[in-house]
């Protein structure tokens, strides 16, 4: 198939058949990662800023090494340290990346569709790493990619999103994605942290953990984003784990070979406890190798190909 | 555009030209020892599955067979239209043996550039041989075919079609003027 786009900027803009085809290509990719000798030549000669306003561990060294591997240049410039802090706009620090004839800009970025806006304003590609509460593509596609390599399809089963569903963007870009793919999703988390009309995304909203758990093949618990909370969501971190963090019994809800997923990090002993994150049922760390993968075959589409309008 | 075709193999020539190139790898490698075959996808896979079959005809051996896809290695990143990457598939280990490469039609010379490059990326085999069903001409690179089904002299605008059949047994090989 022919593969428009330029930039990653949501899921919300893809089709099931665009997302498809990425997750086709982050198979071919994986293989690469299990290799003695763990590079190709693909992206000779491109260069790929990772350009994080946000502290990133997972998401920059993911791009980074995805990058590294299909032998591009990645250059990482994180906020604090860069002329950022001097009081320079995003557009200008942005331009002057591009004027050093960077292919793409990978960016995380605190405010909600930072990255459309370079997008509209940069002829290099963009991809999102995350911006504010919008969308972080790259996440719900390893999502799907880890999802549909342990049930071996997506279509049909049931996911119960568990958290901070406000404050996440891993949520919306994972609601997007798996519903497209035929998936039926389930968010979970106190009243304070579910926004009204999440529904319309199309997706169940539950109050009650237990319901959401109940009969789904998937069950992905969220951090509690406290750096994007102003004033306090919940009365107290205990009194969040009581009702709503996963524990064995909550966890037998669910159907008899459910995986677990966390995007990360995880706070151990608030989301989940210990046994359940080391668990026989935990893909926590499929997920990361899949990271790996699957971003190799966004820069791989970002950075190939002619530049066409997106 | 209803064109020219020329029938240039059937069936039973590609079979036949398929027993010659299988019993030519046998005697070259004397024998099946250390001998493995490598198809570049998609056509490629396919011959490379043949010759696997006519090798174990003739000795009573399975030789293994591996695939490479050589999008990653490509030295034109191509147009958005053809971005899709197969998977490279080489379950075995490549140092120390004989490999033969495989593809249907041999052209320019660039596709086993690129996949001679994949199968370094594996390991160091002891030679890499070349086994193409067509040669039509045309080499841009200093690349040269060890075992040939049909030498083709064609011009650069005709066009070389190899059919297979849903068991992806080569049925035909034309030539489209």
């Amino acid at each position: 198939m022919n593969f428009p786009h330029k930039n990653i900027i949501g899921i919300k803009e893809m089709t099931a058949e665009e997302i498809n085809f990425i997750l086709d290509s982050a198979e071919s990719f994986k293989e690469i990662n299990r290799r003695d000798i763990k590079k190709v030549p693909t992206l000779r000669g491109k260069t790929i800023i990772n350009l994080f306003f946000e502290a990133s561990t997972r998401t920059r060294t993911s791009f980074e090494i995805a990058g590294k591997r299909m032998s591009a240049d990645t250059i990482n410039i994180s906020a604090s340290g860069s002329s950022v802090a001097k009081g320079e706009t995003l557009e200008d620090t942005a331009k002057n990346i591009e004027a050093m004839n960077a292919d793409a800009i990978v960016m995380r970025h605190s405010a909600s569709g930072a990255c459309e806006y370079l997008a509209k304003r940069l002829d290099c590609a963009i991809v999102n790493a995350g911006d504010g509460m919008h969308e972080h593509p790259s996440q719900a596609l390893l999502d799907a990619f880890t999802i549909r390599e342990h049930k071996g399809k997506i279509e049909g089963l049931t996911v119960a999103i568990i958290g901070d569903i406000t404050h996440s963007r891993v949520v919306r870009s994972n609601i997007y994605c798996l519903s497209k793919l035929g998936a039926k999703v389930r968010v979970a988390g106190p009243g304070t942290m579910l926004p009204p009309g999440i529904d319309k995304l199309g997706c169940e909203a539950y109050t009650n953990i237990d319901e959401a758990i109940k009969g789904s093949d998937v069950v992905m618990m969220l951090r509690i984003q406290r750096e994007r909370q102003g004033a306090p969501l919940i009365p107290s971190v205990r009194e969040y784990c009581k009702f709503f963090s996963l524990t064995e019994e909550r966890l037998k809800l669910a159907k008899e070979d459910a995986i677990v997923m966390h995007p990360g990090p995880i706070n151990r002993g608030v989301e989940l406890p210990t046994s359940i994150a080391d668990g026989p049922q935990n893909v926590i760390l499929d997920q990361v190798e899949n990271g790996v993968a699957v971003r190799m075959a966004l820069l791989y589409l970002a950075c190939g190909g002619e530049k066409l309008q997106d | 555009m209803a064109d020219d075709v020329i029938e240039i193999l059937d069936t039973t020539g590609i079979q036949r030209a398929l027993t010659r190139i299988a019993h030519e790898i046998l005697e070259r490698n004397r024998g099946t020892d250390d001998l493995l075959l490598v198809g570049i996808r998609t056509g490629g896979i396919y011959i490379a599955n043949a010759l696997q079959k006519k090798i174990a005809e003739i000795e009573g051996q399975t030789v293994p067979v591996g695939t490479v896809d050589i999008t990653m290695y490509r030295d034109d990143l191509g147009s958005r239209a053809n971005l899709s990457v197969g998977k490279t598939d080489i379950p075995f280990k490549l140092s120390g043996k004989q490999v033969v490469l495989v593809d249907d039609v041999l052209f320019t010379g660039r596709t086993i550039r690129a996949a001679m490059d994949a199968l370094v990326d594996f390991g160091r085999p002891l030679t890499i041989q070349l086994a193409i069903l067509v040669d039509r001409g045309h080499r841009e690179l200093p690349i040269r075919p060890d075992f040939v089904g049909r030498n083709l002299p064609t011009s650069r605008s005709e066009q070389i079609e190899v059919e297979f059949d849903d068991e992806k047994i080569p049925q035909s090989v034309t030539l489209h003027k």
